[in-house]
């Protein structure tokens, strides 16, 4: 498909000989969400932070495949990480906002790429802030310390920070698994509202978080992608038994 | 069973007393530094004796005044701190964020060897290079200067400043380094502006550490600064530090004499100035931990 964000085939991956990824193709669209999902370990996380090389950092790492992010490789030797990783964004699993303050978080994104205005600045925050949902919470508090924030409103300044940055492409990285239903719910609706502006791919353990946010769909299942299509489809009408079982509960 | 209990009591009350003997020393050595110090201030005010211009002990009339002494510690010190601190911090930066492998094994057993260097042969290693090195190079008339003693201990002090700023390298979440590169930061942006920022009080901590064993160091300091007692003005001039004064009168002062108080006086500040030192570094450490 031309007109894809990610066209991935045959991506494979493996951590000192021992391969997680076994073989992946799949393209994602544009401007729509992507849910990934499966039981722990089957590489749907390694897929994902491939996405943005941040798995570079992990010194026995490997990696092989076409790797397509809009029309170029994203493994190329030509590549440039720091700006592909500002264009394809990234929410981890545990909230990690730095040990500063809530407007330094999000500012620091824009002076490492050279943004020292501060008029420019302050906007990008209160703008970014309300995008995350976040702005009526801590707008009188903008210089507290980001980590007496609690665990949902701490993930929803990490999605601000990104948003900052202007990025593509969002990957979240099982971004709930670390908060309580009510924060879950306010970061799947703040989902909802991004995927008009971004390319959003997200892995979760939780299914019916799946279905809930996303329009397309993934089942990996020990390094390989078993089933991939509209989640509508893939929950209802599921094509591999393994899918099935899987969602109906009966193994994961 | 009356057997064990009595087994139980003797064990807990000698680690009870193992445990209480290293106070107890401290404070014994303290009290006998106080009570030997104390005749001293009795006959001269500790003011006259900070702020005297002259160390003259043997000279009649004598006098105690250690200005220059701690003066000369001081810019010995200062010279260390110049040298150490950023070559340290680099050093931790490197083995902790940039060196992989065999790099970073070598780099670290390095370290531990440096620290493992006795300082009389440092000492004896820069009074035969450093010292005529530093005599050619500024032209001077000798090249036992604080300068050469400052190099000496910055070598000295940087196994400590670097072994402790690692560890507090490696104390910061690695999610912090991740969040960084995820939003496009560099490396070096990310070790910048984060790692270094979290970083920070175990950093100050591990310097601190470094300069208290930089002041309290005795040996290198004696054979390479020179031993004048003048107050120093430039790092090119021979300087005499509190330490090696104690260490080169203790052995040829009449016991019981003024002079003989006085090396127990210089003592007590030397112990009050480390003592400080470390609780500020202890305070910083402290911090960190939270």
């Amino acid at each position: 498909m031309d007109n894809a964000a990610f066209s991935i085939t045959q991506m494979r991956v493996s951590y000192a000989r021992k391969e997680v990824i076994k073989g992946v193709s799949v393209s994602i669209m544009p401007n729509t969400v992507t849910a990934l999902i499966g039981p722990s370990g089957c590489g749907k996380s390694t897929f994902i932070r491939s996405l943005n090389r941040i798995n570079d950092l992990i010194p026995s790492f490997r990696i092989s495949g076409d790797i397509i992010y809009r029309q170029k490789d994203i493994y190329d030797k030509e590549t440039d990480v720091v700006e592909l990783r500002r264009r394809i964004g990234m929410v981890f699993q545990k909230p990690n906002p730095f040990p500063k303050s809530i407007y330094e978080n999000i500012a620091y994104g824009l002076r490492i790429h050279g943004l020292n205005i501060k008029d420019t600045i302050d906007e990008t925050v209160e703008s970014s802030l309300k995008k995350a949902a976040l702005w009526d919470e801590v707008k009188d508090n903008l210089k507290q310390n980001a980590l007496t924030l609690s665990g949902g409103q701490q993930q929803r300044l990490c999605i601000a920070r990104t948003l900052a940055t202007q990025p593509e492409v969002i990957l979240f990285d099982e971004p709930c698994s670390a908060l309580d239903p009510i924060s879950t719910a306010k970061i799947e609706e703040l989902i909802h509202h991004l995927k008009q502006s971004y390319t959003i791919i997200i892995v979760t353990h939780n299914m019916q978080q799946a279905a809930r946010v996303s329009e397309y769909a993934g089942f990996f299942l020990l390094g390989e992608l078993i089933e991939f299509g509209k989640t509508q489809e893939l929950f209802t009408a599921p094509k591999d038994k393994r899918t099935e079982d899987y969602i109906t509960g009966r193994f994961g | 069973m009356k057997l064990r209990q009595i087994k139980e009591f003797i064990i807990e009350k000698l680690i009870f007393l193992s445990g209480i003997l290293s106070i107890l020393f401290v404070v014994l050595i303290f009290t006998f530094l106080l009570k030997e110090g104390f005749l001293f201030f009795k006959e001269i005010s500790i003011k006259t004796f900070i702020t005297g211009k002259y160390w003259y002990p043997i000279s009649d009339p004598e006098q105690f005044g250690i200005l220059p002494l701690i003066l000369g510690s001081l810019i010995v010190t200062l010279g260390a701190i110049i040298v150490s601190v950023p070559l340290s911090i680099a050093c931790a930066f490197y083995i902790s964020e940039v060196a992989q492998g065999r790099i970073k094994d070598i780099l670290k057993a390095g370290i531990e060897m440096l620290a493992a260097i006795p300082s009389v042969v440092l000492g004896f290693i820069g009074m035969t290079t450093l010292v005529p090195f530093l005599k050619n190079v500024f032209n001077l008339p000798t090249g036992l200067t604080a300068l050469s003693g400052s190099i000496m201990l910055g070598l000295m002090a940087m196994p400590t400043i670097i072994t402790i700023s690692e560890d507090a390298i490696n104390a910061v979440p690695k999610s912090y380094k991740e969040g960084a590169l995820a939003l496009g930061a560099t490396r070096w942006q990310a070790m910048y502006r984060v790692i270094i920022h979290a970083a920070l009080p175990g950093i100050i901590a591990a310097s601190m550490l470094g300069i208290g064993r930089v002041i309290g160091e005795t040996m290198a300091v004696m054979m390479i600064t020179g031993n004048a007692a003048v107050i120093p003005t430039t790092f090119l001039q021979p300087v005499r530090t509190l330490t090696a004064t104690i260490a080169a009168e203790m052995g040829e002062t009449v016991h019981g004499s003024m002079h003989y108080y006085s090396l127990f006086a210089i003592g007590i500040i030397l112990f009050v100035i480390t003592f400080i030192i470390n609780v500020t570094a202890d305070m910083f450490l402290h911090r960190n931990k939270k």
